[in-house]
């Protein structure tokens, strides 16, 4: 039987690598990260873990080291947040390039400036072009969870495509919570052993790694990301079923709550979801036909899945914890993209929230389910911001 | 080691890249990797070198090789090195393996100085060896940290103002011997025993080596293709770029500037190394002609220096 703990977000998903034992680390401290690479440096010092563990100089170089040793062959997995990530960027579309499936826990922080250490997902919409994975818990457990199922996920022969695990900074990273650690030996079989593709360091087959590529060829290069994403989908269905095997918890793509009989939506990610239900509720209380809808896996972006809660829906509000100055943002779009197909799709509104750590409370987002009920509002809203 | 062996070494890096002809950098990597019998995986930091041997579909490469970004090879090659000793200890993998990396000045000396010193510091086992063609020849010979004074360039170009470059060069070599690693040296591709040796010493040293390699460019220094070699010499005989060596704590000239050091060869005039090449040919004549003193002053002063650390 898995037994329950209490954790933060950090130490759950460094007790998820312990038990996978990745060959490598390498990372480079950042709050709300830290206690990640802290932790896992622990294991290392006392010889529970087998990894090789690299303390980088820069972020710039803790994910050109990982690159490094996911070509060489190796299971690698790092952490970061913030600045980190922004300071990553140009090794983020490497990384995906070079198709090594390295798992990357992110601490979602917003950016400087002003500086500010606080959570908003300002970093990972950031990367959201980079060919990376993405995939957002809600709770300590659910970081936890999306973990494990990441490496699965990423190393998939038909996928080998970096993953980010994202969880709320402070939020989730900083909040302790119990949840359930599975045992040893279930995580090992689950995880499996990493499987490495044309390794580096297998010198009777060399491997030219990171060519040039001119216009002639450049253009399918990138595409087989496209590909490799959209295969994604499928596969991480797949496993998250044998996760729900294993333990019992269900999770999908995107997942809905009362939304069957709602004539309105809000759409969420990240520890805000929770939030949602519990408005949801409030109002469902009240007899008002609402319903709350969570992204868990935002790249690929499953928009056949979102389409399907959005049909026949009279209005929706996507909330997103980042901005796009000068236009939506980026689960807005995504979530209007879902919908470009639809006829008679619902009137879909943006509400920028949370900003460098700005809570959101409960009574906040049931005055947008009244602004989108009245058919009120802007396309893009920020909710909140004192004018 | 004598040339007839080295004909018999298998090439490392082979026929069909696209390097200028007169480019010293294959000279150059073709002598590193002749240095060791073991196999090699190399790392390659963004610059002529990386983009004249892979361009895709082709490589030029019959070993293991990666590339990833301009200014991290160091680091790209401590993750290899990384997962090499993790594999290793935990039984996955038995073979012996030697990880070089390569990289210009402008990778070097600039943008990825902080990769090349975080490598070093942390102790990874590989030979980073810098190609110094000094200036950032891939782009279009631009000004690096590692431009001579008074050289042309395309971005300090010599003008009725200005005589090209204003600053002297960092000595990027000591400031690397300055992290006290196990070996660090300066080397030329036309002392190729010297290259080679260095090169083995630096491989078979456990931990991080630097060699930093005068790489004459044809394009940039403005020189006949046909002279690279014999700019490389002259480099070292008018010590401008010294031949020597730091093992374990021990500064040591070799080749010409030992001989030049003990009094048995001439050390040339600066004149003679600024007068050869097209990109110093405004501090020849004119209002100009100061900077060319200065920079004589400059060698003396460096070298005066340097054969005080040799001596003790």
């Amino acid at each position: 039987m898995s037994e329950p703990i209490a954790v933060n977000g950090d130490m759950a998903i460094a007790m998820a690598w312990k038990q996978i034992n990745p060959d490598v680390v390498a990372a480079y401290p950042i709050t709300p990260q830290t206690i990640i690479v802290e932790a896992y440096s622990d294991f290392v010092a006392d010889g529970t873990v087998d990894t090789e563990y690299v303390c980088a100089e820069s972020e710039h170089s803790a994910l050109s080291i990982c690159v490094g040793s996911s070509a060489a062959g190796a299971r690698v997995a790092t952490a970061t947040a913030s600045a980190g990530l922004a300071f990553m960027w140009e090794m983020l579309y490497v990384t995906s390039s070079m198709r090594t499936p390295i798992v990357m826990a992110v601490a979602n922080r917003t950016l400087s400036g002003p500086i500010n250490i606080h959570c908003d997902h300002s970093d990972a919409m950031g990367a959201r072009d980079s060919g990376w994975l993405q995939i957002f818990g809600e709770n300590v457990q659910e970081a936890y969870d999306n973990t494990l199922m990441a490496f699965r996920i990423a190393e998939h022969m038909k996928v080998r495509l970096p993953i980010m695990t994202c969880l709320d900074g402070f939020i989730i990273t900083h909040a302790l919570e119990r949840f359930e650690l599975l045992e040893d030996e279930k995580v090992k079989a689950f995880v499996g052993p990493y499987q490495p593709v044309r390794p580096l360091l297998d010198v009777k087959t060399p491997t030219t790694y990171g060519p040039i590529a001119m216009p002639e060829y450049y253009y399918e290069i990138k595409y087989q990301i496209v590909t490799a994403m959209m295969n994604a989908m499928d596969v991480a269905r797949q496993v998250m079923a044998e996760f729900a095997e294993l333990t019992g918890r269900k999770y999908d793509l995107v997942e809905g709550y009362r939304t069957e009989d709602a004539e309105y939506l809000m759409v969420a990610m990240g520890s805000t979801a929770g939030t949602v239900r519990f408005v949801v509720d409030q109002l469902r209380a009240q007899g008002k036909k609402v319903g709350a809808v969570k992204v868990r896996l935002f790249r690929p972006f499953p928009a056949d899945d979102m389409a399907k809660f959005l049909k026949g829906k009279k209005a929706v509000a996507v909330l997103d914890r980042a901005m796009s100055p000068g236009t939506g943002a980026a689960l807005y779009m995504d979530v209007l993209e879902s919908a470009s197909r639809m006829k008679d799709a619902p009137r879909i509104s943006n509400y920028v929230y949370g900003l460098g750590g700005r809570d959101i409370m409960p009574g906040q987002l049931s005055t947008v389910f009244e602004e989108i009920m009245a058919g009120k509002g802007e396309r893009v809203n920020y909710l909140g911001v004192r004018l | 080691m004598n040339l007839k062996q080295l004909s018999h070494t298998e090439e490392r890096l082979v026929e069909g890249h696209r390097l200028c002809a007169g480019c010293a950098e294959p000279i150059i990597a073709r002598q590193v990797l002749m240095a060791t019998d073991k196999p090699v995986v190399v790392a390659n930091a963004t610059g002529c070198f990386e983009v004249s041997t892979t361009i895709y579909p082709f490589s030029s490469w019959n070993i293991p090789w990666i590339h990833t970004a301009f200014e991290n090879a160091p680091a790209t090659m401590s993750g290899v090195e990384a997962a090499y000793n993790s594999l290793k200890r935990q039984g996955k993998l038995d073979q012996e393996i030697k990880f070089i990396a390569f990289g210009g000045d402008g990778a070097t000396y600039d943008i990825g100085f902080q990769s090349l010193s975080g490598a070093i510091e942390r102790g990874h086992d590989f030979l980073y060896v810098c190609f110094n063609n000094e200036a950032y020849m891939n782009t279009g010979i631009q000004r690096s940290g590692a431009t001579q004074k008074g050289a042309s360039t395309t971005t300090c170009p010599a003008g009725s103002c200005v005589p090209g470059k204003r600053e002297f060069p960092k000595d990027l070599t000591r400031i690397i011997i300055a992290h006290d690693l196990p070996y660090a040296a300066q080397a030329s591709p036309h002392n190729w025993k010297d290259l080679i040796e260095k090169s083995k010493k630096g491989i078979d040293t456990p931990g991080p080596a630097f060699i930093n390699v005068i790489s004459p460019c044809p394009r940039g220094w403005r020189h006949d293709g046909s002279q690279t070699i014999a700019m490389s010499k002259l480099a070292v005989e008018t010590c401008v770029w010294p031949l020597y060596e730091y093992e374990n704590g021990v500064w040591r000239l070799t080749g010409e500037s030992l001989r030049i050091a003990e009094g048995s060869r001439e050390k040339k005039p600066v004149s003679d190394w600024l007068s050869s090449q097209g990109r110093f040919k405004h501090l020849m004549k004119g209002k100009f002609t100061s900077v060319a003193d200065e920079i004589q002053v400059n060698v003396d002063k460096k070298w005066e220096s340097l054969l005080k650390l040799c001596k003790n």
